[in-house]
């Protein structure tokens, strides 16, 4: 337990590199529709994660949050994006303002130093994977260059969905003792505001009949 | 004691859902009673609250001092801006103004509710929670005229704020993970647990949770650099959700971070955290003086206003003398009145005069009779003018910083708040006393002087509201509520 990483560290090590992975993968998605795709595979990924720590952690409550992330993130937000789209009929995203290459750099620097300084707290624990913290360190903020270089509704609202699916996996495993009540809270949470987003995008595409962000620069100064 | 804090957690979300399906006449009287006796309410914890401590009921619902001065605030706008929205709400005939109606109210309701939530809950997760309902919630009041404009804001919002907790909600995450060193794996996020357990935790961790929550839910407070949503969401969103995002819910985003700061001074000591907040209310208070110098729009004028007051607010903590603290505490209060005030009537003259644009509004003053004398008596409140609250506070937290080892930083506070003060009384005072010689004129259509006379009274006495509460917070707070602000401004404080 001291020296060597347990199984269980192993396994939770792996699948935040996973979604660590996929969060880079969206990156580089042109079709809006594999994007919501590689979101789903996340979410997936993040779900088995807490099945894992539920098995290996004796903590039966997460079978419940497992089962409601999975109906919800695998399930219905995807469905409910993927619908918007069909509705909308756009395909391809929106151009971004880099290439994918520059943004895949930007991206490896910011997960460097997201995992690099959350590594440096020395967060020391027997129990717990801290590797797997500072990956999910990275994963929330190469979601935020997703958000910030992609210029389209659709993928700025899976990468805010992405980000949520990093900060789980990081409160799978330093916080799977919060109460579950609370975390069924969060959920609650994120599905009113895929309501919400789901709206605005709606209303987005009716009034400018496209998904695209770039139109929305009346407001400043 | 205690059910009065379960009436106000159901109460205004009921209203919330009943104001959906009533006929909007009677959704007008609802709103205002609901809104005024949630006022009532938290006015009658005050005492309770002083003489106990707090206030809890079961382990989820508590009101200490602290939160019953949010509390208060949010109740008192929630009120007068029920009363506003009555004579505000200029609803098409037919179908449509009715489903306007019908979603404007529902959403005031629950707005309002999910903030009185955020003061009561007892938690960090819970607070969390109530607070990106808040954001949902709101984003849909911004979005609902469906214009160009208050699209692209409601967006700019959703996702911004939304972006903003979630690096709140990671700092959620990162606290509970400082409290399992002291209380093992599995326990509640409650704030008695964490301030019992604060000076034990790892101070590493909590240095993190502590940016990160200043950072997050800065995003909602509007602290620059992250406060890039609010002037888009406070011009596009109706005047009454305007006022109430910023009178109440940068507030309610305050108390957030309050709640984190007052568990980072137990672990780290008070240096580290006055300092993060000293950055974030310097930028906050610079940038914005300078932006309200160029506002053409008179709602965006005010979001900046309000940018700048959040400044004020952090700054102030960061003196760290108790008597600044007690001033933030009672800017808060005074802020809310001052920012509701200066809304409703900006509603009134953007009703009247039909454009938000301040280069087309002249002579306001004499045009809106009463309305007119009471938006200029809010801007001057709202620049720290006696005999109003925000003097008061404004004066407690420089003399604060006065007398301890931060006195260069309430001078520049002085200088910058003196700057926005004359950003602010130019553009108004042109709109308000010039006449319209060079306006009016064949190349500004838009301008055609309206006749004398107010749109209505139900604007006039919300504004009534606001400035009464401002004389009486500036010029003779009761004593209860100085009560209730030493104690606050005590739970705030490093009791190591």
């Amino acid at each position: 337990m001291h020296s060597a990483p347990t199984t269980y560290a192993g396994v939770a090590d792996v699948i935040a590199v996973l979604v660590l992975l996929t969060e880079f993968a969206m990156l580089r998605a042109p079709l809006l529709r594999s994007q919501v795709r590689l979101y789903m595979f996340q979410s997936l990924v993040v779900t088995a994660l807490a099945v894992v720590v539920a098995a290996t952690r004796h903590i039966d409550e997460l079978y419940v949050l497992a089962l409601l992330s999975f109906a919800l993130k695998v399930v219905l937000v995807p469905n409910l994006v993927l619908r918007l789209l069909r509705d909308a009929d756009v395909d391809l995203a929106g151009s971004s303002v880099l290439g994918v290459a520059s943004m895949t750099l930007i991206a490896i620097g910011v997960s460097a130093f997201g995992f690099f300084a959350v590594g440096s707290l020395h967060v020391h624990s027997t129990a717990l994977p801290t590797t797997a913290l500072a990956v999910a360190a990275a994963v929330v903020l190469v979601a935020f260059v997703l958000i910030i270089l992609r210029s389209d509704v659709v993928s700025q609202a899976i990468g805010f969905f992405s980000l949520e699916n990093g900060i789980s996996v990081a409160s799978l495993v330093v916080a799977a003792g919060m109460p579950v009540v609370v975390e069924v809270a969060f959920l609650f949470d994120l599905l009113v505001a895929v309501v919400v987003f789901g709206v605005i995008m709606r209303v987005h595409h009716g009034r400018t009949k496209t998904l695209s962000t770039d139109e929305l620069d009346r407001l400043k100064g | 004691m205690s059910s009065v804090l379960v009436v106000l957690i159901f109460a205004p979300f009921a209203v919330g859902i009943a104001t959906f399906f009533l006929p909007v006449r009677f959704s007008k009287v609802v709103t205002t009673v609901s809104g005024a006796s949630s006022f009532v309410l938290a006015l009658v914890l005050i005492p309770a609250v002083t003489s106990r401590s707090h206030v809890a009921a079961g382990s989820l619902l508590r009101v200490d001092a602290l939160s019953a001065v949010f509390l208060t605030a949010t109740t008192f706008l929630y009120g007068a801006t029920a009363v506003f929205a009555n004579g505000y709400l200029d609803l098409a005939k037919g179908a449509a103004g009715v489903r306007y109606g019908r979603r404007f109210y529902a959403g005031l309701n629950i707005f309002c509710w999910s903030m009185i939530a955020a003061t009561l809950v007892n938690g960090l997760a819970l607070l969390w929670v109530a607070i990106e309902i808040t954001t949902v919630v709101s984003a849909l009041l911004v979005a609902i005229d469906d214009t160009d404009g208050a699209t692209e804001a409601s967006w700019k919002y959703v996702l911004i704020a939304s972006l903003g907790l979630g690096i709140a909600l990671f700092a959620t995450v990162i606290m509970y993970y400082a409290g399992t060193t002291v209380f093992g794996a599995a326990y509640d996020l409650s704030y008695t647990k964490l301030l019992a357990g604060a000076g034990r935790f790892p101070p590493d961790v909590v240095r993190l949770a502590f940016v990160l929550a200043v950072l997050g839910f800065g995003t909602k407070m509007g602290l620059v650099p992250v406060h890039t949503w609010l002037p888009d969401a406070h011009s596009e969103a109706p005047t009454p959700v305007s006022a109430l995002l910023s009178g109440a819910l940068l507030a309610v985003s305050f108390y957030a971070i309050l709640r984190y700061f007052q568990i980072a001074v137990r672990t780290l000591g008070p240096t580290f955290p006055r300092n993060v907040l000293l950055i974030f209310g310097i930028a906050s208070l610079l940038l914005a003086a300078l932006y309200v110098l160029s506002q053409r729009d008179l709602k965006r004028l005010l979001a900046y206003s309000s940018v700048e007051h959040m400044g004020i607010l952090a700054i102030g903590m960061s003196l760290g003398a108790p008597i600044a603290v007690v001033g933030v505490l009672l800017h808060v209060l005074a802020h809310a009145a001052a920012k509701g005030t200066a809304f409703f009537g900006a509603g009134s003259v953007v009703r009247k005069f039909g454009t938000k644009d301040m280069t087309k509004i002249r002579g306001a003053f004499s045009a809106l009779p009463w309305s007119g004398p009471m938006m200029v008596a809010s801007v001057l409140a709202l620049s720290a003018m006696p005999p109003f609250g925000l003097f008061r506070s404004e004066f407690l937290i420089v003399l604060g910083g006065l007398s301890g080892p931060r006195g260069v930083v309430a001078v520049l506070l002085v200088v910058l708040v003196t700057l926005a003060f004359f950003g602010v009384s130019w553009s108004t005072t042109q709109m308000m006393f010039t006449q319209d010689a060079q306006v009016g004129s064949s190349d500004n259509p838009g301008s055609a002087n309206p006749a004398k006379g107010e749109v209505s009274t139900s604007i006039v006495v919300a504004m009534a509201l606001g400035l009464v509460a401002l004389v009486v917070l500036g010029v003779h707070p009761p004593s209860q509520l100085n009560h209730l602000l030493n104690d606050a401004a005590r739970e705030l404080g490093s009791r190591r």
